[in-house]
């Protein structure tokens, strides 16, 4: 029982990782309507960003902050510069580009700061609660995620700015009549989920090491958790980070062993889709003829 | 004598591309007609992709799977039964047919970003299901199958990688013949229509959930007998060999050959063998970074692949008035 | 006339007094007065691209042989390619190396999916497969595949010291292991199996994990609750980090071995947290670049001067860089006994005639040596135990 309870509580930590990794997904699937394949290795970047931040002498929190504001700066850079061109192109034009995005992060981030891993500090104080079940970091981790949450709900909901980046993602044509730059809130989408994406490096680093492979593997089970949840549903997102989290280690520890654990959770997710093909808490679009 | 009208000329242009094909092998080195050999059971496979995602409008993240499956279907049989090399083509297109059909029933119910995680899902699991003990005795594990390199038959005067290459030509060639007969026709005219607008073409009668999986089990089919061609020409199959990048490269080549396209899928197969080479030759620090600038090049300057870009510039020259 | 008559035997004779000269040198394709060409696969792309330090290193060893003289006065031309860890690519890249730019030898290709994809065709071809950078067991098999030959101590020997050396200390242990789930994890865990021998029930517990997994921390929690008091951690460096720290988060002691593809101080260790680290035991045949006992050296000085002067970008407490230099000193020696008998036959003779070779970034006491019937360059490995700031050797170098 203690071991089963020991497993639940280190899924929901690594599940607050991916719920992180899953909230930048949606965000920049509600402005854009697209999974950005290189989100994960953009948050590898800003956290490298931060990393050098810190080793040039900067307080954490300073780190952050910076980290954070040339994030958003950065994703807007991006949407305008590499995204922008192909914006009338074919949606499978625009995943190839996400992918070659991917790829030279990637690789430029190992050519800069070698492969070798890096330790990265946590903003919260070392140790364990819960009888030693999870350290204060993954705890600290989840109520970023939470928080990040929160603030994103708070702003889309009740500011214009969020009214108007939901307005024109939903429907582009009726929001530039109504005087919306259609363009520029896409810009702003890039920039809000490449600073969350920066945050979510920034946590997850921690735990995991800074590498320029650290992302790989997360935004897989992040871009999963998201759809489980539902991708346009920042809250269904995170619920569902954090069931793939626990999906995860219980199917390995009980179900079918190490081995195959991830297969097993993947059958699982891709299960409950087919049950509800828009996740769980996702909307279900009716097409008109 | 009346000019030669646009389908003679397609018909005399095919003629000629095929004299080249054929006299290739003779015209390069041994190692060129190797890569040649391979790039052509890419073409195969992305192919078969391009049935399911370019006129069927599916996504696909997981033809690495298939063509994994396709590989060690070829692997085994020739290293556990003894089977000649050229059989395994065929029964790693069948296992291919049914697997995809398979697969493509339940993922009826999921379109868009759903299909492309389902799909991601069996690229990922497909390593770690060959590498698993339970498999252990036919798949080889983590080690892997070694297989021979076919000798030409009939005492051919060709050396083993010019047989291979001819071997290979003729399978994509019909391979090639068979996509363009089922897609020239109504069945074509049906995945278009379903691409489009599922719910008038289902008004109009066409039975999607059919369609669907049966593109699904046919594209899977063309990406096996790939999978089966490319194990052959490689001589050993390993898990190693079909990670989650193999299914990103056969979107990557379907994409910048031209979707909808059979001859993007020749393209998209030259772009994913040959960059990569160009890539590593232009910076060893950081390879995969001038792969990337390749990549979003290509789509800056042609969104609609190689193959659109043809296109275009074609219509562009006909449009324009002929001279005397 | 006459003069004719007396210039051709001079020629003749000026000819025959050449020819025995002529005749010492022998020539294989990629090898000629001027040059070896050497070649080289390596991952510089994709998701092991961290090993693409060793080809570099390698390239840079080449650079001060080429500064010094070149070898015998040939100089060393080095081709090294992309094969992302991706056996189809090995196959082709090879057969460019072979075919195209007809090197001499195959050098240090990286990767046991890789090599093991390549090794049928430099076998069939009679090019040499020289000091291949994986530790998988196979490599030394003189009989069934001659062209083929292992450099570092293989996975199997180390996993059987660690055995041997519990059988001998701890025999009552309880022994939780955690490995990747492939080739490199499954020979460690075939080897330290078989040097436990009727003793590996002591096994309690076995949980892998796949590289992509973003952590390992679920298969801890998991081997701790087996309740074993003995940890073998057979992971690359990442996770092995991860383990290290892990154990200690969830106040996990057991006594822990950690294999030697993880047991850099600098790139490791320290990212882990030295204090997490105390008591770990493991072995290595090479010197740390990280640990403070080698920083009087004088191997150590002139491999951190070569690493100033011919590899500015590589990084310092990467071990890679001196495996990479210490297996082209290796290759380097081998050259030179070749002489002017640069054939790829010869090639293979001398590699399988080294003779207690020691070299200066080796632990002293680790000897190369090689034997028509032994393809295991290094076989030896010492025992090591860190004591918070540095791996303290214990014992002698021993083999499997």
């Amino acid at each position: 029982m203690e071991a089963f309870l020991h497993q639940v509580l280190s899924g929901l930590a690594t599940g607050g990782i991916y719920a992180i990794v899953a909230l930048a997904l949606v965000m920049i699937y509600q402005a854009t309507h697209l999974v950005n394949f290189a989100q994960g290795e953009m948050a590898m970047f800003s956290t490298y960003l931060a990393w050098t931040m810190i080793d040039a002498g900067l307080p954490y929190w300073g780190a952050f902050a910076g980290t954070v504001a040339l994030s958003f700066a950065l994703g807007i850079a991006i949407e305008r510069i590499v995204i922008r061109p192909v914006g009338n192109a074919p949606v499978l034009a625009v995943v190839i580009v996400f992918i070659g995005l991917l790829v030279i992060l990637n690789s430029v981030a190992g050519w800069i700061y070698t492969y070798t891993i890096k330790s990265f500090p946590s903003p919260f104080p070392g140790g364990s609660v819960l009888g030693g079940y999870l350290s204060r970091h993954e705890l600290g981790v989840m109520g970023v995620t939470l928080g990040v949450l929160l603030l994103l709900f708070l702003f889309f909901r009740f500011t214009p700015l969020g009214l108007a980046m939901r307005a024109a993602a939903q429907n582009p044509v009726s929001s530039r009549l109504v005087g919306i730059r259609v363009g520029w809130m896409l810009a702003l989408g890039w920039g809000l989920a490449a600073a969350i994406g920066a945050v979510a490096g920034m946590m997850v680093a921690p735990i995991v090491f800074l590498d320029p492979n650290m992302m790989a593997g997360i935004l897989l089970y992040g871009f999963a958790g998201a759809l489980l949840g539902g991708i346009d549903n920042p809250a269904g997102a995170v619920a569902g980070g954090l069931a793939v989290g626990v999906l995860e280690n219980l199917s390995g520890a009980y179900l079918v062993g190490t081995e195959l654990k991830l297969t097993v959770a993947l059958v699982l997710i891709v299960g409950v889709l087919v049950v509800r093909p828009s996740g769980l808490f996702g909307r279900v679009l009716v097409n008109r003829v | 004598m009346t000019a030669p009208s646009a389908r003679q000329w397609k018909v005399a242009g095919l003629a000629l591309l095929l004299l080249f094909a054929c006299a290739l092998p003779f015209l390069v080195s041994s190692y060129r007609t190797f890569q040649l050999t391979s790039a052509l059971s890419y073409a195969i496979a992305l192919l078969g992709l391009n049935i399911l995602t370019g006129w069927n409008g599916q996504i696909s993240l997981g033809h690495g799977a298939f063509y994994a499956i396709g590989a060690y279907v070829a692997a085994i049989l020739m290293d556990r039964w003894d089977v000649p090399y050229w059989a395994t083509i065929p029964a790693a297109g069948l296992v291919c047919l049914g697997a995809g059909f398979l697969f493509g029933l339940p993922a009826l119910r999921l379109e868009g970003l759903y299909l492309a995680l389902a799909t991601f899902a069996l690229a990922l699991a497909t390593p770690q299901l060959l590498k698993s003990k339970h498999l252990e005795q036919w798949t080889g594990g983590v080690q892997g199958i070694v297989i021979m390199k076919p000798d030409p038959p009939f005492g051919l005067p060709l050396d083993q990688d010019q047989w291979l290459y001819f071997f290979a030509l003729a399978v994509a060639l019909a391979m090639f013949w068979l996509a363009r007969n089922l897609l020239a026709g109504r069945i074509g005219r049906a995945l278009v229509a379903i691409r489009e607008h599922p719910t008038a073409a289902e008004a109009m009668g066409i039975d999607i959930a059919f369609y669907k999986s049966a593109t699904f089990g046919v594209s899977a089919m063309f990406t096996g007998i790939a999978g089966a061609l490319g194990a052959i020409v490689i001589q050993f199959v390993a898990p190693d060999s079909f990670t989650l990048f193999l299914s990103i490269t056969l979107l990557v080549g379907i994409v910048v050959g031209g979707l909808a396209s059979l001859s993007g899928a020749v393209w998209g197969a030259l772009f994913i063998q040959f960059i990569p080479n160009v890539a590593d030759q232009i910076s060893k620090a950081a390879p995969w970074a001038i792969y990337g600038l390749f990549l979003i090049a290509c789509m800056y300057l042609m969104p609609t692949g190689v193959a659109g870009l043809v296109r275009a510039t074609a219509a562009r020259l006909a449009r324009s008035p002929r001279r005397p | 006339m006459r003069i004719l008559h007396l210039a051709a035997p001079l020629a003749l004779g000026l000819a025959l007094a050449a020819a025995p000269a002529a005749a010492q040198k022998k020539y294989s394709p990629g090898a000629s007065d001027s040059e070896i060409k050497v070649g080289n696969i390596n991952p510089y792309s994709g998701p092991a691209s961290a090993y693409g330090a060793i080809g570099k290193a390698i390239g840079a060893y080449f650079a001060k042989i080429n500064d010094e003289g070149g070898i015998n006065g040939r100089k060393i031309t080095y081709i090294t390619l992309d094969d992302g860890y991706s056996p189809p690519k090995a196959v082709e890249q090879t057969r460019r190396l072979v075919e195209q730019d007809q090197v001499l030898l195959v050098f240090q290709s990286l990767g046991t999916p890789s090599n093991t994809a390549i090794q049928k065709y430099l076998n069939g071809r009679k090019v040499p497969q020289l000091f291949v950078a994986t530790g998988a067991t196979k490599w030394g098999d003189p009989k069934g595949h001659p062209w083929t030959m292992g450099w570092q101590p293989n996975y199997q020997t180390e996993a059987r010291i660690y055995a041997r050396y519990l059988l001998e200390n701890k025999p009552d242990a309880k022994v939780a292991l955690l490995y990747q789930n492939d080739d490199y994890g499954k020979d460690y865990l075939k080897g330290f199996k078989d040097g436990l021998g009727a003793k590996a029930s002591m096994i309690v517990a076995e949980a892998s994990y796949e590289v992509t997994d973003p952590t390992i921390d679920s298969q801890m929690v998991t081997l701790k609750a087996s309740g074993a008091d003995t940890f073998f951690n057979i992971t690359t460096p990442k996770f092995a980090a991860q383990a290290i720290r892990k154990a200690h988060d969830i106040d996990w002691k057991p006594l822990h071995f950690l294999n030697n593809v993880s047991n850099s101080v600098g790139s490791v260790l320290t990212p882990a947290g030295l204090d997490k680290a105390v008591g770990l035991v493991s072995s290595y045949y090479l010197k740390d670049p990280t640990d403070p006992q080698w920083a009087d050296d004088p191997g150590y000085k002139d491999w951190l001067a070569w690493m100033k002067k011919y590899n500015p970008d590589g990084n310092l407490t990467d071990t890679f860089n001196v495996f990479g230099y210490s297996a082209a000193q290796t290759l380097v020696q081998v050259l030179k006994q070749c002489g002017d008998d640069l054939t790829r036959e010869n090639v293979m003779k001398q590699a399988a005639s080294l003779k207690g070779l020691s070299q200066p970034m080796l632990l002293p006491g680790v000897k190369i040596n090689t034997g028509p019937d032994d393809f295991y360059p290094i076989e030896q490995m010492q025992l090591m135990r860190f004591n918070g700031k540095t791996w303290e050797l214990f014992g002698t170098p021993i083999g499997g």
